[in-house]
């Protein structure tokens, strides 16, 4: 049984409506086809107009959806011979985050990313895809080992963020995190990074740092989760559909900002609608931003990373602007130079 | 019944405050202590540098009063003084809040940086300021920090942070967290300068800050009782359906857990920090540190 999200209402009652008459015709024999056309075209307008101009709330839920593509099969749909990787050698596995070797386009790569169930035991099991700091320390882990070996890795990021709980706590849930930061600052293989679904605040950065930041159409990536930032500012969790709309969360907006450097086209209607599409252009998408990143040397690499980063920010002031605009040249940074003018006429 | 026969006489008589009278105590003359709730002299706080001689409480300190009893007196040239956040989401009253905070405070931003020295010994530092929106992360926070940890690595200077942080600043949405990775590339080319970087966390160090550039020290030091921490209790608490108990999340608490090197009162800590400084010394400087300049 599909799962069907609340604004989708409206389609599914009138598809369900076409069924009836169709029905109806076989039983009864009373040619209703005309109706049928009329309604299925009118189904057709319905769902263009709810797919066409989808709110940031709304791919939110998309985003969240539990049939959407997980990073074991986005993993097993693009890679040959994957050989799952486990443990942080210091404290325990952490089944939050998946990772390990494969090959893809004839070359071995390292991949690891944060890994969702598909149902309550399977969730459980995956902690609903929130990794403890020993889920980032693996990781880690995993990269070095890349680094070692010369060859680039692949992020999957789906996470509503790092898990917030005592144990996170008391094992440096912070410390880990941080320390993947200024690891994958430095690494001196290509990392390829995608948002998939949930990009959730510092629990997605953690996987997140790379050369390249891919996000699917429907993908948010965010600060804070709408609903803790309606929390926060309004005192109610309930409100997430108003954060959500004015914390420019989408990939739409990222991409605007000049964050994200690719936005990957979803299936009609959200990726697990067609899965093996939406497997398809990741994997057509990760091919084109690896096989530029793979001839780079590392030096290369990491100045273009870092200035990257660098100019990511919008700040006033001072010399300041100029600095910014100046240093957002390249192909990254491209975006950042119009970065404010754009960002007002969004608004409105 | 004997006691009617004799009337207890009230001897004194209650009087109540001036509603006014509280408000009429001139600030900073004195100060109720947070922890033990003794009355405190402005003048005798000052002089154990805003920390309780009774209980050894810490008071937040403002980042112009942490330079000031940090850095050797005169030595302190700010960076950047003049950068102030934009608005690049045009979040709802966020500008205002802005605007407040710089009226508040003095300040054009949550973040003090620049160049000084302790006891003789030249370093970069960066002070936040608690008072400036919590001393949450926006955009000029993460260019100020990046930009004196760029100048450390031009001068071949040692590094000192002083965080103190709500975390990122959701009005500045994504741009907030992509100030995490900016101070980290940043940090990271420190580190590959074989320059010294002292992390040195106060009340209170959580979220992104906590998941960044606190938590990428070579040192990691801290004041007592500190809160220190990714997630706050308010997210822990509803989740486990426990009270967590006072001493989660404190320094202590994350000293005992491995993730600081020490938790060190504030009127050791110019010392300390010299000391680590000096047993650091860095390429181009020839002066050792603790001689007078």
């Amino acid at each position: 049984m599909a799962v069907e999200l609340p604004f989708e209402k409206p389609l599914i009652e009138l598809r369900l409506k076409i069924e009836e008459l169709k029905q109806f015709t076989e039983e009864k024999g009373i040619d209703m086809s005309v109706e049928v056309a009329t309604l299925e075209a009118k189904a057709k307008a319905l769902a263009e107009s709810i797919y066409r101009d989808l709110t940031p709330w709304q791919k939110v839920q998309i985003a969240r959806h539990p049939e959407r593509p997980t990073t074991l099969d986005y993993i097993r749909g693009m890679c040959d011979d994957f050989v799952e990787l486990h443990g942080d050698r210091s404290f325990r596995e952490d089944a939050a985050i998946v990772g390990g070797i494969a090959r893809f386009d004839g070359y071995p790569i390292t991949v690891v990313g944060t890994q969702k169930g598909r149902d309550t035991k399977e969730n459980i099991f995956r902690n609903f895809g929130m990794a403890h700091p020993e889920g980032y320390r693996k990781a880690l882990r995993l990269m070095k080992q890349a680094e070692k070996f010369g060859r680039p890795v692949l992020t999957f990021i789906d996470t509503a963020g790092a898990y917030p709980g005592t144990g996170a706590e008391e094992r440096g849930q912070g410390e880990a995190i941080a320390r993947n930061l200024i690891e994958m600052a430095a690494l001196r293989v290509p990392i390829v990074c995608i948002v998939t679904g949930e990009g959730g605040s510092g629990g997605a950065l953690g996987l997140g740092i790379g050369d390249r930041l891919l996000m699917l159409e429907h993908a948010y990536y965010s600060v804070i989760a709408p609903e803790s930032a309606a929390a926060l500012l309004w005192k109610d969790a309930s409100q997430g559909q108003r954060a959500a709309n004015a914390m420019s969360i989408t990939a739409q907006d990222l991409f605007r900002f000049g964050i994200v450097d690719e936005v990957l086209p979803e299936p009609f209607g959200g990726a697990h609608r067609d899965p093996a599409a939406m497997i398809r252009t990741v994997k057509t998408a990760v091919s084109g931003a690896l096989a530029s990143l793979r001839e780079r040397p590392s030096v290369d690499l990491s100045t273009s990373r870092y200035d990257k980063y660098r100019s990511m920010g919008v700040v006033m002031g001072g010399a300041t602007h100029s600095r910014l605009v100046d240093t957002a040249v390249g192909d990254e940074g491209t975006n950042g130079a119009e970065l404010e003018p754009e960002v007002q006429d969004s608004r409105h | 019944m004997l006691k009617d026969l004799f009337p207890k006489k009230k001897r004194y008589a209650t009087v109540a405050p001036h509603p006014g009278a509280r408000d009429k105590v001139p600030e900073g003359l004195i100060e109720k202590c947070k922890r033990c709730g003794q009355i405190l002299l402005g003048k005798e706080l000052e002089k154990h540098l805003k920390t309780c001689p009774h209980c050894g409480y810490h008071f937040t300190l403002t980042a112009p009063e942490r330079i000031q009893i940090t850095l050797d007196e005169g030595s302190f040239e700010e960076f950047d003084a003049d950068l102030t956040p934009g608005d690049p989401l045009l979040f709802p009253d966020y500008p205002s809040r802005v605007a407040k905070a710089q009226e508040a405070t003095g300040l054009r931003q949550g973040v003090v940086t620049g160049r000084g020295a302790i006891c003789g010994c030249p370093v970069v530092v960066g002070v936040m300021d608690s008072r400036f929106i919590m001393g949450s992360m926006g955009s000029v926070v993460g260019e100020k920090l990046a930009r004196a940890v760029e100048a450390a690595v031009k001068f071949g200077l040692p590094v000192v942070l002083f965080t103190v942080s709500g975390g990122a600043r959701m009005q500045e949405g994504i741009f907030s967290l992509m100030q995490m990775a900016k101070i980290s590339t940043a940090l990271a080319r420190l580190n590959e300068s074989g320059l010294l970087y002292i992390a040195v966390l106060t009340n209170p160090t959580t979220g992104g800050v906590t998941a960044s550039f606190a938590m990428q020290g070579d040192i990691h030091l801290a004041e007592p009782g500190a809160t220190i921490g990714f997630a706050g209790r308010r997210i822990i608490e509803p989740l486990i359906r426990q009270k967590l108990p006072d001493e989660f999340q404190t320094a202590e608490f994350v000293l005992e857990h491995g993730m600081l090197d020490q938790v060190v009162h504030r009127k050791d800590m110019r010392t300390l920090l010299a000391t680590i400084l000096s047993l650091h010394p860095q390429g181009g400087e020839t002066v050792g540190c603790g001689t007078a300049l």
